[in-house]
């Protein structure tokens, strides 16, 4: 457990909770302004990677697809918006999630005949291939530092849009009491438009940024999906700060419970035992520290005003 | 052996299907459709040999294991409002316990099946303790998410196959012997038990505990008034239904001789709800329904395409889209259209006599209540006279006494305060008749300021102002006389004269001001 390694660790954390910020942070908009739980969000997500790969195909740059693939994820989300979610939103939770979750049987099977089941490659943009030395012995890939900033900027442009911009206000506003601002005259059904393809486009564009870091399969989305809410109920609901804190929370105690459970389980137990036992531990650990952030504050870190 | 238990157990359903039928007329129509589904299920094994051989019965097994995971899913959703969407992971652990005793020697009924249920039930203890304290949307994500955890921990268990899984060395031996390996006994344990998990699955929902849980649905507010804590009902409900489940569980394990982390998968979860869903939420057939409808539509579209799910998909958002209630809310729009009115007044007459009945028991319970209540009063009466008696009494004396004196030396205090009062009064009066004085001799001042200016206008100004004017006037005839180049110096004459007339003037009245 050496101290290069664990820096290396820990930028790897980062990269995760960025990512987890940028679909959690879709997410939790979503539920927070429209009360709707979008299973399907996983599924942008593997969608936004997908389209990548295929713009990639098509314009031969790597650059060129990540930057096309936001546009092109807002327009499917959209479509899928005005297609099913649309008639969902005055439903009960337990049937949101039911058709959402027909969607992602739907998109993750469509996705195996649009594309095959085999994981897809797509290269590095060559523009920021190679990688930066940290310290001595010790280098760290350009890409997954453009990652980590590119996410940086995101939750940056993201506070800046929610706390000064007109829409902002009102996705604010929509969150505590959507019924309110549709009485004073804003046309609450576009708003929600706007959020849901913004939240699509912010998980497509997630699925982008991983595409040449991680295997593009179907089914990816789902692994993050469920990630996302752990985020997101440690965050509380409806929080974008609250995603924010809770995604790097995660995404940092995942990765160096992964890389080092073993290891410090080893201080304690004999070796053979500690390779059983850690793995086990290590996966659990981010459901832990959710179990006890609930049992401390039911609502989460940073609960958004208006609800419980 | 087995082929007598065959012919043998033929022989008993054939006799049992035609005395079912007779007492079918007189249950309710709820129960009526649940015993009627498994009176069919029933049947499945004659059915089967003339039909594809053992792959019926197999579907059969299946549809059975998963009616009572749904059913104990219903429990939690139907009565307890408590969406649970990790629900598979009691199927999971249920298997993996048959598994693993088996793994080590010990699949016997003896260990496995209280160690699937002890599992189950610890599992839904500790989890369900975090999950119950929340609500809504935030319960559906922790028991996915709990649901998800028991998957990764299942897929990091290298002894027991970790992802890939863990091979039975056989099915779970009853008192020794390898009954359950003989399919059309396995089969009917298994609607035994299915049918018994119903069974207990209405009995709960009707009971006492089964109304706690649907009214804190209904009004969680309500229910705390009346006294009831909320989070010890829902959380025995989420124990029941995870033990349940885990029956289920331990069934599956036994029926696939296989288990493996997929069990637990969290899409295996949201099948359990679509099952409880697409059956119809709120009747105890519709999981049962729903189990056979989802089995059916699975191994259906499997055949007809490897993408099956693509078209499963759409069809949950359809069912989602446009009908309400699953197939046993269709079911009863159904049965409402072609009720006729004689069948609806006897339904009507059944269902009053029998609510009737359960008023009178209802009375009854509370009758005995109420009167054990008096009595609980009346005791509690006198242990609190006896009390007082004994302990209060001594205290609360000087107690009063204490009072009595604070409340005379408040008395003083008061009357103190009265004269204060008066004597504020008559200071104000003083203060008053000041103020009157003063304001009368400022206007008298100002009113002989005026009288003076008056007279300085009238004595002084006024006629020296006159006899310039005067002076001025001749002046201006004169000038006016003269040649017309005197106009200039007439003009300017005029000016000063005016000027110097204004400026007494002003001066006059400044002067007049400062007075």
């Amino acid at each position: 457990m050496s101290t290069s390694l664990v820096i290396v660790q820990l930028f790897n954390g980062l990269q995760l909770g960025i990512l987890l910020f940028l679909v959690a942070g879709g997410l939790t908009l979503v539920f927070g302004v429209m009360d709707f739980v979008n299973l399907a969000h996983g599924v942008q997500y593997m969608l936004g990677a997908y389209l990548s790969v295929t713009l990639y195909q098509l314009t031969g740059s790597a650059l060129l697809g990540l930057v096309l693939a936001l546009p092109a994820s807002m327009l499917l989300g959209l479509a899928l918006e005005w297609a099913v979610f649309r008639h969902l939103y005055q439903r009960h939770h337990l049937e949101q999630v039911l058709a959402t979750f027909g969607v992602i049987l739907f998109l993750n099977e469509g996705v195996k005949i649009v594309w095959g089941a085999a994981p897809l490659d797509m290269p590095t943009p060559d523009l920021l291939s190679g990688s930066v030395p940290l310290m001595d012995g010790l280098r760290y890939p350009v890409y997954r530092f453009a990652i980590i900033g590119a996410g940086l900027l995101v939750a940056a442009g993201l506070y800046l849009f929610v706390r000064y911009t007109r829409i902002g206000m009102l996705v604010r506003a929509g969150a505590t009491n959507a019924a309110m601002v549709s009485a004073l005259g804003v046309d609450i059904r576009r708003l929600f438009t706007i959020v849901f393809g913004f939240g699509a486009m912010l998980a497509g564009f997630a699925g982008a940024m991983v595409a040449p870091i991680l295997s593009v399969e179907p089914g990816m989305g789902d692994q993050i999906l469920i990630l996302a809410f752990v985020v997101i109920v440690i965050g509380g609901i409806g929080s974008v700060r609250g995603a924010f804190v809770a995604a790097l929370l995660v995404g940092v105690i995942d990765t160096l419970g992964r890389s080092f459970m073993t290891d410090i389980l080893r201080i304690f137990l004999t070796p053979s035992t500690a390779r059983t036992i850690g793995p086990a531990l290590a996966s659990m650990t981010m459901y832990l520290l959710m179990a006890v952030v609930l049992a401390v504050r039911p609502a989460g870190l940073f609960p958004a005003r208006g609800r419980g | 052996m087995a082929r007598v238990i065959e012919s043998g157990a033929r022989a008993a359903i054939a006799s049992a299907a035609s005395a079912a039928a007779g007492r079918l007329r007189a249950l309710a129509f709820d129960k009526r459709m649940a015993a009627a589904l498994f009176a069919a299920l029933a049947l499945l094994p004659l059915v089967s040999p003339l039909v594809g051989g053992g792959y019926l019965l197999h579907i059969g097994e299946r549809v059975l294991i998963f009616a009572i995971a749904a059913l104990s899913l219903e429990l939690l959703i139907g009565a307890g409002g408590l969406v649970s969407f990790g629900h598979a992971a009691f199927l999971g652990i249920g298997a993996y316990a048959a598994g693993i005793a088996a793994s080590h020697g010990l699949g016997t009924l003896a260990v496995a099946l209280p160690a699937a249920l002890a599992a189950s039930a610890a599992f839904a203890l500790v989890t369900g303790a975090i999950a119950v304290r929340t609500h809504g949307v935030y319960f559906i994500m922790i028991t996915l998410a709990f649901g998800q955890m028991a998957f990764f921990v299942a897929a990091s268990l290298a002894p027991y196959g970790g992802d890939d899984g863990l091979s039975l060395p056989g099915r779970t031996l009853v008192l020794g012997t390898r009954v359950l390996e003989n399919r059309i006994v396995f089969f009917y344990v298994t609607l035994a038990l299915a049918a018994a998990s119903w069974l207990l699955v209405s009995r709960l929902v009707a009971s006492r505990f089964g109304r706690v849980l649907r009214g804190l649905t209904d009004s969680e507010t309500r229910m705390q008034a009346l006294g009831f804590a909320p989070y010890r009902y829902r959380l025995t409900a989420y124990v029941i239904a995870g033990t349940l489940c885990g029956l289920a569980g331990f069934l599956l394990g036994n029926q696939a001789e296989f288990v493996s982390p997929a069990y637990m998968h969290w899409q295996r979860s949201g099948e359990l709800i679509v099952m409880v869903l697409l059956g119809g939420t709120g009747t105890l057939y519709g999981p049962v329904l729903g189990a056979l409808a989802l089995m059916v539509l699975e191994e259906g579209l499997a055949r007809l395409t490897e993408h099956w799910k693509a078209i499963l998909g759409p069809l949950l958002v359809l069912v989602v889209l446009f009908t309400r209630g699953g197939i046993a809310g269709a079911i009863e729009a159904w049965r409402r259209r072609t009720t006729t009115f004689p069948e609806l007044l006897a339904d009507l007459q059944g269902r009053g006599r029998a609510a009737l009945a359960r008023a009178e028991q209802a009375a009854m319970e509370a009758t005995a209540a109420a009167i054990g209540c008096g009595r609980r009063a009346e005791a509690g009466l006198g242990a609190a006279w006896l009390r007082w008696r004994a302990a209060l009494r001594p205290r609360l004396e000087p107690l009063a006494t204490l009072a009595a004196r604070s409340a005379r030396s408040a008395d003083g205090i008061v009357r103190g305060a009265a004269k204060a009062c008066v004597r504020a009064e008559s200071l104000l009066g003083t203060m008053n008749r000041d103020v009157a004085a003063l304001a009368g001799s400022a206007r008298r001042h100002l009113s002989a300021g005026l009288g003076r200016c008056s007279q300085t206008w009238h004595g002084g100004l006024r006629p020296r102002l006159a006899g310039l004017a005067r002076l001025a006037g001749r002046g201006i005839a004169r000038m006016a006389a003269r040649a017309v180049p005197w106009r200039v110096a007439l003009h300017r004459a005029l000016k000063s004269a005016a000027g110097l007339a204004g400026r007494s003037l002003s001066s006059a009245l400044a002067r007049w001001r400062r007075r």
